[in-house]
């Protein structure tokens, strides 16, 4: 086995799990129909707790709770400082409980413990500030009218909205939607994903603490086919912000164009490449490959999985990619030497597995990994595969694993043509010291964001989202913040003006 | 650059205003004021409260530390309310100018604050603003001491909009955004709004540190330095605020406060070859002299918040009632002390004499005395060359026969009391209908119809507001856009949101403050330009 699994012993923190129910209209309820379901700890499947399951039933009561909030509450009507100013306190609240959070989110899905302190949790908060400042920013323009008008446009927060985030970064994801959600004046019912309810639970506390009015965040538990799809039929649902796989956001779309033709965001699937030019600096370039795709175990929607080398360089890169994946190591989450944890869960690990499987039938040679580490929880090696066929299910199709395909490629048109041949858009990164093919494959890759000679530069002022099949809409930066705002133009006669 | 000094120092330090202020002027409004029958007793009380603060800080503020000026000289800052002294400040002049903007020069080319990442620089201003929210009491006695406003405005108004405003432009450090633009080749141009440099800021007494907010929110927001002078009637404020700029987390260098006068430290910052950025809010005369050192100087840029005469068109569907409280205070708040004060009152002639009778009745109840007394709506005006310039454009509206209807004399013998005074008959050409007086004189003139009203509010060399009391959409569009000037509040006055622009048309000023446009102030745009080889599109 290339990849050290279970590395050395260290100290685990305590876990509490301290909210499990749903959290609607200001309150912690048991769902309607009394049931629950299991949360399991990926390190060795065992449940860590029994939650709320929501479904319709609680949908309906969530979203009368948000539209009253938004119809006849405070929220929307407070001015967006005093917003901004509750958020800050919410951040306050967060940065005072992130060593629990980041728990939390350990325990729930596998995530390394070590990042989750000081990347995932601190991340939610710097979200959090960026749109607090951004709740007094919402402009309207006054407009050039042709003729004697005076037109002006507002900028009205669109009303109720539904958000349905993902597992892979449980807090990450459930701020990226709420903050600008929340800056906007609107309100909302968030569905986390029923792999990682845990800490969206926790920020629905927190957030109660520091004064967001009851029925403006609500947050409910459960599962995308009764929960999630109720939100997405729901006529009383004005928008609805979808993150997970491009097989579900058809079905949210769908939904939505069924029901009431509620404004829909989504950010989906990807299937990135990262282009490596010959001139690139090969240690570097391995680097920023290899942690491109095993970072977060490969469960990230912009991973790094297509990798295509110029094949000047094609050689060492191979030796060295192996190398240094060998070196990466798999364990438990909450160990600090670790690199990789746990796949979140058992169908996401088979899912890898039968890729992996796949790949060796379909002709592609295995270079290093490709077998799950240690036989208990869903942990599996990093795998790089060679001999990768452009048409092959895992140049093609989204793995969420640790799992890369490595591929060669000979001038720069031929790169970008390989590039853009997926039916994705998220994300592409190019590694080259030359200017002039830098700024033009930059231009010619139909990705929502283009990472020279770094990957994974989020920042919360630039905007992130989809091509093609990877969605539409984006999240973070001021842009998000036209996912939850109407624009209403107002116009109206003006007689005798001096200027038009 | 010895002349431009020279012609500063002489216009700065030019007080005319108390060489022809003669003791009989005073005696003349004490007979009107008889002649008026009994005013509201204005509570001036016999001693005046003891603040409740002590002066700590009166030395200069440069490159993070509190120092003494290098000539060793100080100045006496006064009590309003007495004229008596609170405290001797240190009086910098050229040197200190010189050693402060060296001290920014360096933190600007050197770093750290440029180089920081704009959320980086927020926390500092949010921890700020929280420091400010802190001690607001005590900052707003400071204030009410040294300038005289009614402590009440001041703690529950004026300073947490101070707060509030350094969270606004929090907000906006790390949102500093240019732009993308397309070229006609195969070209790619990203706009970058880079930080200017070292800002010379020169900030006025009337709203100390309102002002000072204005001025140093945006400029530190968007990564400058800078260099401020405040008015060497009301220093004390400024020093107490920037040392806890400093507790939250401001590198040295960075935030530098001189005290001292206009003809020596401001025409030195004006001047200044290694000042890249001025702003200035001030009088109009020095507005000239400011903008003309730049010239010959270095060409450094210019903001610029002048003066007004700024009118409140009261239209004849109005309810008297309301037009009069919001005329009153358009004009009275802050003893009249306000650029963009109302202080012409142009009222249709259908309301005019009911709006004039009930004016009057308003002004006299005002309730003028010491700041620091609960309820007090005015306290005295900042000195005694204020004091003088306003009797002085009193006695100039009687003789040119304006109808004195309340007020028109100074209240008690100590201090820089004027009673709320109230002209009506006023007529455009009248002085006190011209000129910016900077006074609790409201001047009302009549109108017949909105043509009218739209000329004569726009016959004015000012342009910085206007406020419009009606209820009829058309009138109210009309207006909108006919009136020459910075700011139009209909139905409303004095609204000075962190968000809302404010600046000047003519020779009200250039620029705005406030608001994203307030960004633009202290930023350079560079515009780069690379050449693409065979873009996937154009």
């Amino acid at each position: 086995m290339g990849s050290q699994c279970n590395g050395d012993e260290f100290e685990m923190p305590e876990i509490k799990i301290k909210f499990t129910k749903l959290f609607i209209n200001g309150q912690f309820v048991d769902a309607i129909s009394g049931k629950t379901f299991e949360t399991r700890d990926p390190r060795t499947g065992e449940v860590i707790a029994y939650v709320a399951e929501g479904d319709k039933a609680d949908v309906d009561v969530a979203v009368k709770a948000a539209r009253e909030a938004f119809d006849h509450g405070k929220w929307p009507r407070m001015s967006g400082y005093e917003r901004g100013r509750i958020m800050m306190k919410l951040a306050d609240l967060i940065e005072q409980n992130i060593e629990e959070l980041a728990i939390l989110d350990s325990v729930d899905v596998g995530k390394l413990f070590s990042l989750n302190k000081i990347v995932d949790i601190p991340g939610t908060i710097h979200l959090l500030q960026y749109y607090a400042g951004a709740a007094d920013k919402i402009h309207g323009e006054t407009l050039k009218m042709s003729r004697e008008f005076q037109g002006y446009t507002l900028k009205e927060p669109i009303g109720v909205v539904g958000h349905i985030i993902p597992w892979n970064f449980p807090s990450t994801m459930f701020f990226f939607k709420v903050s600008p959600a929340l800056a906007a004046g609107c309100t909302m019912v968030v569905k986390p994903a029923e792999q990682s309810p845990l800490s969206a639970l926790y920020y629905a506390h927190l957030a109660k603490q520091a004064g967001i009015p009851d029925g403006v965040l609500n947050v409910v538990t459960g599962f995308g086919p009764t929960a999630g799809a109720a939100i997405c039929s729901h006529m009383d649902v004005d928008k609805v912000s979808f993150t997970g796989s491009a097989e579900v956001g058809r079905l949210v779309m769908e939904a939505a164009a069924r029901s009431n033709l509620k404004s829909v965001s989504l950010e989906l699937g990807g299937k990135s490449p990262i282009i490596i030019f010959d001139d690139a600096d090969v240690d570097m370039a391995v680097d920023l490959a290899n942690k491109a795709i095993f970072y977060n175990k490969g469960e990230i929607c912009v991973a790094g999985s297509r990798i295509y080398v110029q094949e000047g360089i094609y050689d060492e890169f191979m030796k060295k990619a192996a190398e240094k994946a060998k070196k990466w190591v798999v364990g438990d989450p909450f160990n600090p030497q670790v690199h990789q944890g746990p796949q979140v869960d058992k169908k996401q690990f088979e899912k890898v597995l039968e890729y992996i499987e796949h790949g060796k039938k379909e002709g592609a040679t295995i270079l290093t990994g490709g077998r799950p580490c240690g036989d208990k929880g869903y942990y599996i090696e990093p795998t790089i595969f060679t001999d990768v066929k452009e048409d092959m299910s895992i140049a093609q199709d989204e793995i969420f694993g640790p799992v890369m395909s490595l591929m060669k490629f000979k001038t720069v048109e031929e790169a970008i043509e390989k590039a853009n041949n997926t039916r994705y858009g998220l994300a592409a990164g190019i590694v080259t010291k030359d200017l002039n093919i830098a700024n033009r494959v930059s231009r010619s890759i139909r990705a929502g964001i283009i990472w020279i000679n770094c990957y994974f530069a989020f920042d919360v002022d630039c905007p992130f989202g989809g091509y093609k099949m990877s969605g539409f809409g984006r999240d973070m930066g001021m842009h998000a913040m036209d996912k939850y705002l109407q624009v209403k133009s107002v116009v109206t006669p003006i007689y005798g003006s001096p200027w038009l | 650059m010895a002349m431009a000094r020279r012609l500063a120092s002489s216009l700065l330090s030019h007080s005319f205003y108390a060489a022809r202020c003669s003791s009989s002027l005073f005696r003349g409004a004490r007979t009107h004021d008889r002649a008026l029958g009994v005013l509201r007793m204005f509570s001036i009380a016999a001693e005046p409260i003891t603040p409740p603060v002590e002066v700590h800080h009166t030395q200069l503020l440069i490159d993070g530390k509190f120092v003494d000026s290098a000539s060793g000289r100080t100045f006496p800052t006064l009590d309003p309310r007495t004229g008596e002294v609170i405290a001797h400040v240190a009086e910098g002049d050229l040197e200190d100018i010189n050693r402060a903007v060296s001290a920014a020069r360096k933190a600007f080319d050197e770093g750290p604050w440029p180089k920081m990442s704009g959320y980086e620089r927020s926390h500092i201003l949010y921890r700020f603003a929280d420091l400010i929210e802190k001690h607001n009491d005590e900052i707003a006695a400071l204030e009410t001491w040294d300038g005289g406003k009614p402590y009440e405005h001041t703690a529950q108004k004026e300073i947490p909009m101070v707060t509030r405003l350094m969270r606004y432009y929090a907000g906006w450090a790390d949102k500093i955004h240019g732009l993308v633009v397309p070229a006609d080749g195969p070209h790619h141009v990203q706009v970058l709004h880079e930080p200017i440099g070292v800002a010379g800021q020169i900030i006025p007494w009337n709203f100390p540190l309102l002002m000072f907010g204005w001025k140093i929110g945006p400029a530190l927001a968007c990564g400058n330095t800078v260099v401020l002078k405040t008015a060497e009637q009301t220093p004390l404020s400024a020093l107490y605020v920037s040392k806890l700029l400093h507790e939250a987390g401001l590198p040295a260098g960075v935030l530098n406060v001189v005290s001292g006068f206009g003809p020596t430290a401001g025409a030195a910052i004006a001047s200044h070859m290694d000042v890249d950025k001025l702003v200035f809010t001030g009088s109009t005369d020095t507005g000239k002299i400011v903008l003309e050192l730049a010239a010959r100087s270095n060409l450094k840029r210019v903001t610029l918040e002048l003066g007004g005469k700024s009118p409140m068109i009261i239209m004849d569907d109005a309810d008297v009632d309301q037009a009069v409280e919001l005329a009153h205070s358009a004009l009275f708040f802050n003893q009249g002390q306000c650029c963009c004060a109302g202080s012409r009152t142009f009222v249709h002639e259908r309301v005019y004499d009911e709006f004039v009778e009930k004016s009057k009745a308003r002004a006299l109840k005002r309730v003028v005395g010491d700041p620091f007394k609960n309820g007090v709506e005015q306290g005295p005006q900042v000195d005694e060359k204020q004091f003088k310039k306003i009797m002085h454009y009193i006695k100039s509206g009687i003789d040119s026969g304006a109808t004195l209807v309340a007020g028109g004399d100074r209240i008690g013998d100590k201090g820089f009391y004027v009673q709320p005074t109230v002209f009506s008959d006023v007529k455009d050409e009248m002085a006190i209908a011209r000129e910016d007086i900077f006074g609790p004189v409201q001047s009302i003139l009549k109108f017949k119809d909105l043509h009218e009203v739209i000329q004569r509010a726009n016959a004015t060399e000012y342009g910085l507001a206007a406020g419009v009391f009606t209820n009829d959409m058309n009138t109210a569009n009309t207006l909108m856009r006919a009136l020459r000037v910075g700011t139009v509040w209909f139905n409303c006055f004095h609204v000075f949101d962190a968000t809302i622009p404010f600046g000047g048309y003519k020779m009200s000023g250039q620029g705005r403050e406030k608001g994203i446009d307030s960004l633009k102030n202290y930023l350079q745009v560079k515009a780069v330009v690379t050449s693409l080889k065979n873009p996937a599109w154009l």
